[in-house]
């Protein structure tokens, strides 16, 4: 077991000191090399996972645990909404700022230029990120979480903003990469296409009421041809009727 | 690459430069036809000849000792306001101490001031000084505070999900993030503390561009006086574009 949220709470609190229940004892478990998505309305509380298994949030109750020890700042990689490259590095330098940060960890700038070269982005590696597209930034983006080297990558809708087309490009290319390096993911999004597509186990979690898992056991690799699968338009249907359920 | 920086020069000033010529031009007319009596307006002409005229004591006398009065406070103004806004930055503390006190040295009128510098520091250097810093201390500590401040909450997070120390914080991102907000106090200090020290020379010195204005002015030395002013409006622009050059030096990431 990698990942454990055991009786997590979580409230907001206000300006005017007014309390906003979030979460309430949650659990959640994420096995080792596994690709999960969280889905669920917005004000669910899908980011605010995230948060709390950065160490950025501290839960009102519950642990949060990786290989049984408990969960610090640095422990994961983490991949905002926004890719939020540093403007002023170039893009070289904003996927290899882990290194600097981070004792024990030193990134060469060959194996980062080896990662820009796979994923195409090697003749920016001296660009500013103001030069680059959307896709190429957020992909920039999952590579300096990536190079944190953890084991555990927390995605927050890392598509979002992209077009039909290059989200499309974007799904195949981070499967391909978390095949070939067992990470396990953390994923959050809004697409239920997309959820279906990538994950091992989807998460839908609703306003005060338990989490319902979905178990996706298409074969992988998955190709982009099976999106048009009968098996995969059910499991959607399926995730469909749950979540317009759930808002009964 | 020079050539475009050059073309673009000419693009952005050259009608300023043409319409400055014209004006030049016609003040020069007017008084030529004894419009307006050459000691209230001297003629651009005879400013330039005056200015060559006594360029030895205008320079190495006059405009050398504003230079020092400015580059003196000009220094203290940046190295304090700098360290002072980086303290109200990690400190509430000094921010609720420090910040009214700062505000309220700008609502204060200089002029009103400078007797007591006169009072305390007598008509040497310092006298001088201290209005310079007082005029160019506020630009910089608000231009550094605010870029300290304005610095994106999510970037923060993002960086600290990392582990990053406060020292971390500091160095690759709060620091690089104010700069832009630096440059801008920057350049409203580098201008006003030129201004800073002319004004405390109007109130007490033996030396100094203003002392020499007001020497030419009680003279009805006309072209005395605007020799001042000419080299002080170009001394002002020359510290103005040095700013420039390193604000786009530093800067480089914000011009693409």
């Amino acid at each position: 077991m990698t990942l454990l949220m055991k009786n997590i709470s979580y409230s907001f609190v206000n300006e005017e000191k007014q309390r906003t229940q979030v979460l309430s004892k949650l659990n959640l478990s994420v096995s080792q090399g596994e690709f999960v998505s969280l889905i669920g309305r917005s004000g669910t509380g899908k980011t605010t996972i995230l948060r709390l298994i950065t160490g950025l949030l501290e839960p009102e109750e519950g642990t949060i645990t990786i290989n049984g020890k408990a969960v610090v700042l640095g422990d994961v990689g983490y991949m905002p909404q926004r890719d939020l490259l540093l403007p002023w590095r170039t893009i070289i330098d904003n996927i290899m700022i882990a290194g600097e940060i981070q004792k024990g960890l030193t990134i060469t700038k060959e194996r980062a230029r080896s990662w820009l070269a796979r994923v195409g982005l090697l003749e920016y590696e001296n660009a500013l990120p103001s030069q680059l597209s959307g896709g190429m930034r957020q992909r920039v983006a999952f590579l300096r979480a990536l190079l944190t080297g953890k084991e555990i990558l927390l995605l927050d809708e890392p598509f979002g903003a992209l077009d039909a087309l290059t989200k499309k490009e974007m799904q195949s290319w981070l499967l391909s990469i978390w095949q070939e390096l067992d990470q396990t993911i953390l994923f959050i999004t809004h697409d239920l296409e997309e959820a279906v597509f990538m994950s091992d186990r989807i998460v839908l979690l609703a306003p005060n009421a338990p989490l319902e898992e979905v178990i996706v056991d298409l074969p992988r690799p998955r190709i982009r041809e099976m999106q048009h699968s009968t098996e995969l338009f059910m499991l959607r249907q399926e995730l469909e009727k749950k979540i317009a359920y759930d808002n009964d | 690459m020079r050539m475009t920086t050059i073309k673009r020069w000419i693009q952005s000033y050259s009608l300023f430069f043409i319409a400055s010529i014209i004006m030049l031009l016609g003040v020069e007319w007017i008084v030529y036809q004894k419009i307006v009596p050459a000691y209230i307006v001297p003629a651009p002409s005879s400013v330039i000849i005056s200015i060559i005229d006594n360029w030895r004591p205008l320079i190495m006398d006059h405009l050398s000792m504003t230079m020092l009065e400015f580059a003196i406070g000009f220094t203290i103004s940046v190295i304090g306001g700098v360290s002072l806004a980086v303290g109200m930055f990690f400190s509430r503390t000094i921010e609720k101490l420090m910040y009214p006190a700062v505000l309220i040295s700008q609502t204060i009128p200089i002029i009103a001031l400078s007797p007591i510098f006169v009072l305390w520091f007598g008509y040497t250097i310092w006298s001088k000084v201290a209005v310079t810093i007082l005029i160019s201390f506020f630009p910089v500590v608000v231009g550094t505070f605010d870029g300290l401040k304005s610095t994106d909450k999510e970037y923060i997070e993002l960086l600290r999900s990392m582990g990053a120390t406060k020292k971390h914080l500091f160095q690759k991102l709060y620091f690089p993030s104010a700069l832009p907000s630096f440059f801008s106090g920057l350049k409203i200090a580098i201008v006003s503390a030129l201004i800073g020290a002319t004004i405390g020379e109007w109130l007490g010195a033996s030396q100094g561009l203003g002392y020499y204005s007001r020497r030419m002015s009680g003279n009805l030395n006309a072209e005395g006086v605007f020799s001042a002013i000419t080299l002080l409006a170009i001394a002002g622009m020359m510290l103005f574009g040095l700013v420039t050059i390193f604000e786009k030096r530093f800067l480089r990431w914000k011009n693409n």
